[in-house]
């Protein structure tokens, strides 16, 4: 990751280090991502089926990368995606009921992840003293609270849920939404906190020994994953019209996690590869119920089996490019 | 008259339940000295670094550390949180490495740099404002630091690739980065070599020209202690059973007791 950046830098220590091949590539490719599907939908190869995996593909990049700036990068273990999934769609949902307009989206989503990230400091200051699986089990239990309250609050329609939500989450949006993901946490990771968090994950006795305020950084990580969980709520309540306080059970967090830990505990491009893989699998494999489970089941364990670091451990595609370049330098040397 | 200490403990004790870690132990060091604190395996030296630290809290005693504007005045540790007391000043190495393993050497030192970043939470996010002019200056720095302990062309490798030595040498750099005043070093030369032990010296040597740092050092390896320590303490079952000059310590009778057993153990 930072590794990165430092190596941008030891090469040219220009000011103007935003406009890197690096970045280059990276916009090439959301600009082809971009022509891409839009080419497809002006030709009709895209179907209204393909749209919902690419939309649910898109949800499930912003829950991994948001879960993995908890758990892969600051290594806090938790269980608690749902509950802040749900806090951001329950939110959306009710604003664009009453106000069907793009604006009232946009407010839903804002107004979503604020309150997921305030749902998120507020466990975090009494959880985060927890380590491991006692954190796991804390963050398990307050996302349970959470759908149990909206299970049998009158406003949030019981435990029927909210339907007819008005359908904002376009195609653009969902993407827009992503990368805007994808960027901030990335920009986190590659900053002095980000790289405090790192080191509470790596050594969090010597963090501290360090002047890191462990406890700070945690609350920092856990708000913004919280925040980003709850647009990825804000998105599946206006695209899939309907939502239940069934569908925010432990499950949905535990599928978050097989994501991160496939793609790699620390690594974003590694969250990206396996949500795009595990959701492509779970759409084709939803007419055959239960073999879903099965197959995330052996993936995982084939996965500790013989690739315990995850898809891509801690590094990131960008990193791999690096790499390969300075291969190509060395022989040009020789 | 002597100087007013940079660090003091007054009586300081802990207890594990029934077991005396560190009983009533008092000692200061003054600013710019080099003071060695050794003993048997297990008579308490690291704890006395976690008591300082703030790791551990004492039982009892109190710890008093100058400030950083008003040397005379003396402020109270005891209670403090471990990033509050590096914050004040004091820097620690560990007994076994404690390195950020999959983090580079040059963001290891970053990382210990993080007091000095300066800009918000919205940078951080965004890349924008002062971000890159924070982030250079902070590589910058790192750098002249691993140019002093000789690490810089090893500023790309992970920490966890360097060999046993320059990862004893990164801790005490990464250490530095803290801008401390007061280091403590909990055996820096344990496994190496003589040659590699005689270049440590020369490295603490360096420091304490180059950053003019109050050094506390745990240490089993004699040579490099009396060689280097102005002065010294020495700990038994947690009690301080001698102090003073290296010469004085090495014909210290309760000393070579504590070291080789009392005739009456063989």
């Amino acid at each position: 990751m930072s590794r990165l950046s430092l190596k941008n830098s030891s090469n040219a220590a220009s000011p103007m280090r935003v406009v890197t091949t690096k970045n280059l590539i990276i916009l090439g490719v959301i600009a082809a991502t971009f022509a891409l599907v839009w080419l497809l939908r002006q030709l009709g190869i895209v179907t209204s089926v393909h749209e919902s995996t690419l939309a649910l593909i898109c949800i499930n990049i912003i829950l991994a990368v948001s879960l993995n700036l908890i758990t892969g990068f600051t290594g806090q273990f938790s269980l608690g995606h749902a509950g802040f999934m749900s806090i951001g769609a329950y939110t959306t949902a009710l604003i664009l009921l009453r106000f069907p307009t793009v604006w009232g989206f946009l407010a839903g989503l804002v107004i979503g992840g604020i309150l997921a990230m305030i749902a998120g400091i507020i466990i975090g200051f009494p959880t985060l003293r927890l380590k491991g699986d006692y954190l796991a089990i804390a963050t398990l239990g307050f996302a349970e609270i959470i759908r149990v309250v909206f299970q049998n609050m009158e406003i949030t329609g019981g435990p029927s849920g909210l339907a007819s939500i008005p359908r904002m989450a376009s195609w653009p949006w969902m993407i827009g939404l992503t990368i805007l993901t994808i960027l901030v946490i990335n920009n986190f990771i590659n900053s002095y906190r980000g790289r405090a968090c790192i080191a509470i994950r790596e050594d969090e006795v010597a963090a501290e020994a360090m002047g890191i305020n462990s406890t700070k950084y945690k609350i920092i990580a856990f708000a913004l994953g919280a925040f980003f969980a709850g647009i990825a709520g804000g998105l599946y309540a206006s695209y899939f019209y309907f939502i239940a306080p069934g569908k925010f059970n432990f499950l949905t967090s535990i599928n978050v996690l097989v994501i991160v830990v496939l793609g790699g505990l620390g690594s974003l491009s590694g969250s990206v590869i396996a949500a795009v893989i595990l959701t492509v699998l779970t759409t084709m494999l939803r007419g055959f119920t239960g073999v879903n489970n099965i197959i995330y089941a052996i993936l995982l364990i084939a996965m500790m089996l013989f690739r315990p670091k995850g898809l891509m451990g801690t590094i990131e595609v960008t990193d791999l490019l690096e790499k390969l370049r300075l291969f190509k330098r060395k022989e040009q040397v020789e | 008259m002597t100087q007013r200490p940079l660090i003091s403990l007054e009586n300081v004790t802990i207890t594990f339940g029934g077991l005396v870690a560190v009983a009533n132990v008092s000692m200061f060091v003054e600013p710019g000295e080099l003071v060695g604190l050794i003993g048997p395996n297990g008579a308490g030296k690291t704890t006395v670094f976690n008591l300082i630290t703030g790791v551990y809290r004492p039982t009892s005693g109190a710890i008093k550390f100058a400030d950083k504007n008003d040397p005379n005045h003396m402020i109270d540790l005891v209670g403090k949180k471990p990033y509050t007391v590096t914050a004040r000043g004091i820097a620690r190495t560990f007994q076994n490495i404690r390195l950020f393993n999959e983090m580079t050497v040059l963001d290891n030192v970053r990382l210990a740099l993080s007091h000095s970043f300066r800009y918000g939470l919205l940078a951080s996010l965004t890349h924008l404002g002062k971000f890159h002019a924070e982030e250079e200056r902070s590589i910058e720095e790192a750098r002249r630091l691993l140019d002093v302990f000789d690490l810089r062309d090893k500023q790309d490798e992970l920490a966890r690739n360097l060999p046993y030595g320059e990862q004893r040498r990164l801790e005490i750099a990464r250490a530095m980065a803290t801008d401390p005043r007061l280091l403590l070093l909990d055996e820096p030369a344990a496994g190496m070599n003589p040659i590699e032990t005689e270049a440590l010296a020369e490295t603490i040597a360096r420091i304490r020209k180059e950053f003019g740092i109050t050094i506390l050092l745990i240490e089993h390896d004699m040579s490099l202690v009396m060689k280097i320590c102005e002065r010294i303490y020495v700990l038994d079952h947690g009690q301080l059973i001698a102090h003073g000059t290296p010469d004085q310590i090495q014909h210290n009778e309760r000393v070579i007791e504590a070291y080789l057993g009392d005739d009456d153990d063989i």
